[in-house]
């Protein structure tokens, strides 16, 4: 059990008379991609949510790394490599993209009580940023304004963003959504590369990018987890099937 | 670059705000000097509260708080007969600060409408504090008989010497602002304005940096009301009036948010244009009132945003 | 002191507090639901004074004065969104906050033109100027009286408008899902306006039930202004329930302060130190009020979904 990262005990969530998140229990092993997937209004977001701090949960408990995170805001969580994206891209639209990453390295050096130096001379700050832009093939597009870039490279951006904390775990809540076909296919094939060296959480709703990227598949119906495993197994489950057409008959 | 275009503006305002002076001497009409030294004072207030307001995104609805803390520091001290200016100077710096610790603490807990709504609410508590308290001439407010001292090393009662000293503050606050916004520290109070959830998911806490910048910004604007209290040789509750505060948010608006010019355009435009129009008729806060609107509702970017080189986005 | 002046006090309390709340019910509704920050709220109490005082003088009759009174703060409220707040409901909260700051100014000095800067003095009507005896030895205003009563209903009022008719539904749904309201084929501009009137009458009626009492006065707007939002925050943005609690509690613990401070103090501390500093205790006591609710809760003690 000393692989597991991320370890999530029957969490609750309800707004009103919704329960958004019913008594959900996940684990994510230390260096797997494990994609949570489910019809819209499953309550992955809310879940997504809830692990990264942004909300808090009715019941149940999160340990991270065998630590009882559940108490802990986004900021805290952040600082213990809980790193997210969002399902709306979530930059800093009027800093330029090497700002935007600077900042995410910044919040990881240390307080930032320095008052004098001008952090745009900062190497320390800049250089990773400009390695992680670089990787993720914005690296001729740093000194663009955020608000400036196309929506995939806004996306990318963030990503680049989630990186440069330097995260022991993503959270990535749709990470392709909106995506032109070719940007969809590099950001793909980015994440593939993460594969073995990070630890994802991944909710998407392109099944093309699950199948390819996932080693595990948990799938969230109304706030439940129906079932859990690998691609294949997800694939020849006949309740997940049934979940799956049943939102295809609604729509 | 248009950056450039703006720095050259800078620098030429600055220089002229230099050379007025001896150019008011010697036409013989001192009364400019007395003018523009009022108008850089608030220029001073204005710098301060662009630090959380353009930058920060902390619409404080209640800085002249602190032009009435550093009033009365100087104030109380002087009619205790304790005229020493770097003491009544440091205790205004330092009691507004303090205070603005403690309002900053409440009230960036929260934040919208109920930080507007809190900043102004307590700025008003201090306004009837000091109505209330008779010892310091209460609603009447009191005169300030000696100004600061400063041994030999300046006199206040000399206009022109006065005028040089708060023109050295204003510079220096407008530097020391443009050092701390693009340092590490001004970087996460300005991304927390951009974007709070963003910020928080990498890991920054916002509040404390957002309540030293207060602090800093309530202390800068302290040494503003003790420069007040000495150009107008008296003290009244009324440097603490909500109308006060809502002044100099819009001196900040009107030159531009965040830019470093911004507030001393902004100030210098709007004092102009009341002084220009109360010598015209009485009711020209009616006027004052429509062109505020106008500007809200045609110029979103205020003055700078007609020079060129303005951010695109407002 | 005894039981029948901390009574009497109580009453002007309350009397305070349903005038506040006629305010704060305006003000709140139209944040809550356009998401405005009102500032000339209080320039709105100050024209219902005057109109009022100035019908009342013109017609000599106090019902029609009333009347007047209300149907034209209705109007120059409805005007003021047409012409200019109207725009600004999608703008950021600065902007609201100096365009109203400038209408304010405006407003104050629209006032001061048409009836001068001094205090106006507002009588009236023989029928209201007597006392009632409440309690053997507590002989109390009859117009006070009749601001709680007036307050009161309105709150009931109000209450029912919001909860069971469908202009409250709406009003409820718009808060909550604007393009859900325009969907369903209401007028939401329209629907804006009316609202927005409806709470400058409400201002207008706190006016014009105070300028007897308090005086009519240019900036008398927003000395109750800056009060009210105190009990804003302490009642939570956006909640005509929470309005009233604030409203109430607000007006209770400054009158009761004003009035029992000082000679409690007394009883510690030497009268004359008493002296000074009891009226400005007194008058910080509603901000101290403010400060401890919000550092236990932020959001207010009933704060609004959505």
């Amino acid at each position: 059990m000393a692989d597991i990262l991320l370890d999530v005990r029957g969490l609750v969530k309800t707004f009103g008379a919704l329960r958004a998140t019913d008594n959900v229990y996940l684990d994510i092993r230390a260096g797997e991609t494990h994609a949570i997937i489910g019809p819209n209004g499953a309550g992955k977001t809310t879940l997504i949510g809830q692990l990264a701090g942004n909300i808090r949960p009715d019941a149940g408990g999160i340990h991270f790394d065998g630590e009882d995170i559940t108490g802990l805001g986004a900021s805290a969580r952040a600082r213990k490599g809980l790193a997210r994206s969002f399902q709306i891209t979530s930059i800093y639209r009027e800093f330029t993209a090497l700002d935007n990453v600077a900042l995410a390295v910044q919040a990881h050096a240390g307080h930032s009580f320095r008052f004098w130096r001008p952090a745009s001379k900062e190497s320390t700050l800049r250089d990773p940023a400009r390695t992680i832009l670089h990787d993720l093939g914005l690296g001729d597009r740093a000194d663009v304004q955020a608000a400036n870039l196309a929506h995939g490279e806004q996306r990318q951006l963030e990503i680049a963003m989630v990186l440069a904390t330097r995260p022991r775990m993503l959270l990535l809540d749709e990470p392709v959504a909106g995506m032109g076909v070719d940007e969809s296919q590099r950001m793909v094939e980015f994440l593939s590369t993460l594969k073995g060296r990070q630890t994802i959480i991944l909710v998407e709703h392109d099944m093309d990018a699950v199948f390819t990227l996932a080693d595990r598949i948990s799938v969230l119906v109304y706030g439940q987890v129906i079932a859990s495993g690998t691609p294949e197994e997800i694939r020849a489950n006949p309740e997940v099937r049934r979940a799956y057409l049943g939102e295809e008959a609604e729509a | 670059m248009l950056t450039r275009i703006r720095t050259i503006a800078l620098v030429l305002g600055l220089a002229s705000l230099a050379a007025l002076p001896p150019v008011a001497l010697a036409l013989d009409e001192p009364f400019y000097i007395d003018l523009f030294r009022r108008f850089m004072i608030f220029a001073i207030a204005a710098v301060s509260l662009n630090l959380i307001l353009g930058y920060g995104g902390m619409v404080s609805f209640g800085h002249a708080a602190y032009l009435g803390i550093g009033g009365y520091a100087v104030g109380i001290l002087a009619y205790y007969g304790i005229d020493n200016g770097f003491l009544q100077w440091g205790v205004a710096i330092g009691a507004s600060a303090l205070v603005a610790l403690v309002i900053g603490a409440v009230s960036i807990r929260t934040s919208g409408i109920y930080f507007i709504m809190i900043t102004l609410a307590f700025t008003q508590m201090l306004y009837f504090l000091g109505i209330s308290v008779e010892e310091y001439g209460g609603d009447d407010g009191m005169s300030l008989l000696t100004l600061s001292q400063f041994g030999e090393w300046l006199d206040l009662s000399d206009a022109t010497t006065f005028y040089y000293l708060v023109l050295a503050i204003l510079i220096a606050f407008m530097y020391i602002v443009h050092r701390l916004v693009n340092s590490r520290f001004g970087m996460v109070i300005r991304a927390a304005k951009s974007n709070e959830v963003r910020t928080r998911a990498i890991g920054f806490s916002p509040y404390p940096y957002k309540l030293v910048a207060f602090m800093i910004a309530g202390a800068m604007c302290g040494l503003a009301g003790a420069l007040l209290v000495n150009h107008t040789a008296y003290l009244t509750p009324d440097f603490m009036h909500w109308t006060r505060s809502g002044e100099i948010m819009f001196m900040v608006i009107l030159g531009g948010v965040g830019t470093t010019a911004g507030p001393l355009v902004g100030t210098v435009a709007l004092l102009l244009l009341e002084d220009t129009l109360s010598a015209w008729t009485t009711h020209w806060q009616l006027f004052l009132g429509i062109f505020l609107v106008l500007v809200v509702l045609f110029a979103k970017r205020g003055l700078a945003g007609l020079l060129p080189g303005g951010k695109r986005n407002g | 002191m005894n039981f029948l002046v901390v009574l009497e006090q109580i009453l002007n309390g309350l009397q305070f507090g349903v005038m506040l709340f006629l305010m704060a019910a305006g003000l709140t509704l139209v944040f809550g639901i356009m998401n405005l920050v009102n500032l000339a709220h209080g320039s709105l109490y100050m024209v219902g004074a005057y109109l009022a005082t100035a019908a009342y003088q013109w017609t000599g009759s106090f019902p029609l004065a009333v009347v007047l009174a209300l149907a034209g703060t209705l109007i120059v409220g409805m005007l003021v969104e047409v012409v200019t707040l109207r725009t600004l409901y999608e703008r950021d909260h600065l902007d609201q906050v100096l365009a109203t700051f400038g209408l304010i100014l405006f407003f104050n000095e629209l006032i001061a033109i048409i009836w001068g800067r001094s205090a106006l003095y507002t009588s009236l009507p023989r029928y209201l100027e007597g006392h009632v005896e409440l309690l053997s030895g507590l002989n109390y205003p009859v117009y006070r009286l009749l601001i709680i009563f007036v307050g009161l209903a309105v709150a009931g009022l109000l209450w029912y408008v919001v909860t069971r008719t469908r202009l409250g539904m709406l009003i409820r749904a718009g808060a909550s899902n604007r393009t859900m309201v325009a969907a369903l084929g209401v007028n939401i501009r329209l629907l804006y306006t009316i609202v927005f009137g409806f709470g400058a009458a409400l201002a207008g009626l706190a006016g014009l039930l105070a300028g007897p009492i308090y005086t009519a006065q240019p900036g008398m707007g927003e000395l109750i202004l800056i009060q009210v939002f105190v009990v804003i925050v302490i009642g939570g943005i956006g909640s005509i329930r929470g309005a009233l609690f604030g409203a109430v509690l607000v007006g209770m613990v400054d009158t009761l302060g004003r009035a029992f401070l000082k000679p409690m103090l007394a009883t510690v501390i030497s009268l004359e130190a008493a002296q000074t500093a009891g009226p400005a205790l007194a008058s910080m006591l509603i901000y101290v009020l403010m400060a401890v609710v919000l550092a236990i809760r932020p959001e207010g003690l009933f704060p609004s979904r959505g």
